[in-house]
């Protein structure tokens, strides 16, 4: 079955972006690749892609930078973030720009389609290392004056859904180890999402500076 | 906020800001005295490069290349603004105060000497904006008005037309309040003042030259740095591809080559743990490393929290060891998963395979692994292990320990 799924790959190195291709090729239909920011948008743009596979970094001003520039025209684009570096802070920044989600590079063929399945349905795509991330931005107690609690805080039952993925759960295992549909898992991810962006937590930025200097 | 300089020294020697700024606003007191530190410093003072020193060599590559979106900080400048402003007024209330009382610089002085300062500051911050867009190569060849200028347009010459008026204005008040019967003794002043004058403006460009030394010797810093560079791409990189080459045929062989320096690179480029062995999780990052070279899997390390290492943790991190040996050698699994997590005294560790898993109540006895390695040693350390695992379905050591005599700063 050929998948309607359309795909642009953005990525500074070319060897990745064949490599991509090649593992890709059978599943998903590969429209597009650029390079570099300005490319990117314009790319993007032109095809209209179901999802983005977005390097976090990227000459003229990294992912983040696309995903913004890509939103002001169409907010509805579907970008999943992946890179080699594991920079908390920058993992973070692409985030909060917009894109549903983070895979690193070394990621196998057939997790990666399913990671771009589940982003082109409008989920969200948590590796283990991204909900680490999550996990240690929104740790600690939070004064009760926030302006917006909600955004700023897990509820429980997210940080259970984080705390396994970051054990390495795949999404079908965590609902069955909680008892829980997959629809739920996923609605629970989607939401530690919505907070992961909208969250005025002043923490998590400074927090995302700060890491490094552990 | 004119200069930096507070903001500098602040940084420099780990305090708030404020207090610098009111040791300068006290210093003014004593005859201007903090006016005057203010300014020689920051002549005197290097320029900071705003890249961040612990920053990993990779992310700080990214940074220069411009790969990263450059974060925008959120805190609001209105806060330091007002902060200034009030020491400022502060400073010259306390001025005007001792003026009234007669301490301090007799009138006809204090004047001259106040419009003379701040002509001169700006005059000095001109030749220092001029000089930055020097360096930042967007005007390679200045002219002599254009080092003045820079590139700053209407703003650059509004600040240095205003800062010629206000020293001439100073000169000028100054000879006007001290012209009286000793007419040679104004022409005196008069021509040393012209000679003053003269030097104070052509400051800048002397300056420049003892600036552009300096300059050179941080060239010579970052070719040092380049040529570490290549050696350390050469003891591993090279060396690798070589033995790369040579394995050729073997596959498994190669995977592990590429894997151990993949490993390797990302530590130098990205390090965002402490030298190994400090913390819970370098430590387990360590042993997860050996794992990946003996035995043929990749083990991914996820971390919240962290705390450095003592007895009882190192006996935690080998029985983690222990749990990712095992996932590696018995399960099948091609891949294994660490995480641990510390929260206030409590310290957790996963390890987790997607194996082919086993029962545990059938564990042959002959067996040790689980039982003496893992189990027996967390509980001599008075920490817990339990295993969930059913064939098929994978396998998960979690390994609990409280940590003791430990106040909750320590940990993080």
């Amino acid at each position: 079955m050929k998948s309607a799924l359309t795909v642009v790959v953005v990525d500074d190195h070319q060897m990745f972006r064949t490599g991509v291709r090649s593992e890709l090729g059978g599943s998903v239909t590969i429209v597009g690749e650029a390079e570099d920011v300005d490319s990117a948008v314009a790319v993007i743009e032109e095809t209209e892609p179901s999802v983005v596979l977005l390097d976090v970094h990227l000459p003229g001003g990294g992912g983040a930078e696309v995903v913004r520039r890509v939103h002001q025209r169409g907010p509805d684009r579907k970008f999943l973030a992946l890179s080699v570096s594991d920079a908390a802070e920058d993992v973070i920044g692409v985030i909060r720009a917009g894109a549903r989600g983070y895979v690193t590079k070394n990621i196998t063929g057939p997790e990666l389609v399913d990671a771009i399945r589940r982003v082109a349905d409008g989920d969200a795509v948590f590796s283990p290392r991204l909900a680490g991330f999550v996990l240690d931005a929104f740790a600690g107690t939070i004064e009760v004056a926030q302006v917006d609690e909600d955004l700023d805080r897990l509820t429980e039952r997210e940080r259970e859904v984080m705390r396994l993925i970051a054990r390495g759960y795949a999404y079908k295992e965590v609902a069955k180890e909680l008892f829980i549909s997959i629809k739920t898992v996923e609605t629970h991810v989607s939401s530690v999402l919505r907070k992961l962006q909208l969250s005025s937590r002043h923490e998590l930025t400074r927090w995302a500076s700060d890491r490094r200097l552990i | 906020m004119v200069g930096g300089v507070a903001a500098g020294l602040a940084e420099h020697f780990g305090i708030d800001v404020f207090w610098v700024r009111l040791a300068f606003v006290v210093g003014t007191w004593a005859n201007g005295f903090g006016v005057l530190v203010y300014i020689a410093l920051w002549r005197l003072l290097p320029q900071g490069e705003p890249a961040d020193p612990h920053q990993p060599a990779g992310l700080a590559s990214a940074t220069r290349r411009g790969l990263r979106t450059p974060r925008r900080t959120s805190r609001l400048p209105g806060g330091d603004l007002g902060q200034t402003l009030a020491l400022i007024v502060l400073g010259l209330g306390v001025l005007l105060l001792q003026e009234q009382l007669g301490w301090g610089l007799a009138n006809h002085l204090f004047w001259p000497l106040m419009i003379a300062v701040a002509g001169l500051a700006l005059l000095w911050r001109q030749a220092d904006e001029a000089q930055r867009q020097r360096w930042a190569g967007t005007n390679p060849d200045v002219p002599v008005l254009g080092l003045l200028l820079g590139g700053g347009g209407w703003a650059a010459v509004l600040r240095l037309g205003l800062g010629a008026m206000l020293l001439a204005s100073a000169i000028g008040l100054f000879v006007a309040q001290s012209r009286g019967p000793e007419a040679l003794g104004v022409v005196a002043i008069a021509t040393m003042l012209a000679l003053g004058g003269l030097g104070l403006l052509l400051g800048p460009w002397i300056h420049r030259l003892t600036r552009d030394l300096a300059a050179e010797r941080r060239e010579r810093v970052r070719s040092q740095a380049r040529a570490d560079m290549a050696a350390h791409l050469h003891d591993s990189v090279l060396q690798t591809l070589a033995l790369l080459q040579r394995h050729a045929g073997d596959a498994r062989t190669v995977a592990r080559l590429a894997r151990r320096q993949e490993r390797e690179l990302r530590e130098w480029l990205y390090a965002d743990s402490g030298p190994s062995g400090e913390t819970l999780r370098a430590a387990l990052a360590a042993v997860a490393a050996e794992v990946e070279d003996r035995h043929d899997v990749t083990v991914e390390v996820v971390g919240v929290g962290d705390v450095p290492m003592d007895d009882t943790l190192a006996a935690m991190v080998r029985a983690a060891g222990e749990a990712m040996v095992n996932a590696a050698k018995h399960s099948g699994a091609g891949h294994v998963d660490v995480y641990a997590e510390t929260a206030g005294p409590k310290v957790e560790v996963f390890v987790r395979d997607r194996g082919a898993g086993f029962d545990p109540e059938a564990i042959p006895e002959g067996r040790l692994g689980i039982r003496e390695s893992i189990r027996g040693r967390m509980e001599r350390h008075g920490g817990m292990a339990d295993v969930r695992s059913a064939p098929g379905e994978g396998t998960e050591v979690r390994l609990s320990m409280t940590l003791q005599e430990r106040d909750e700063e320590s940990t993080r």
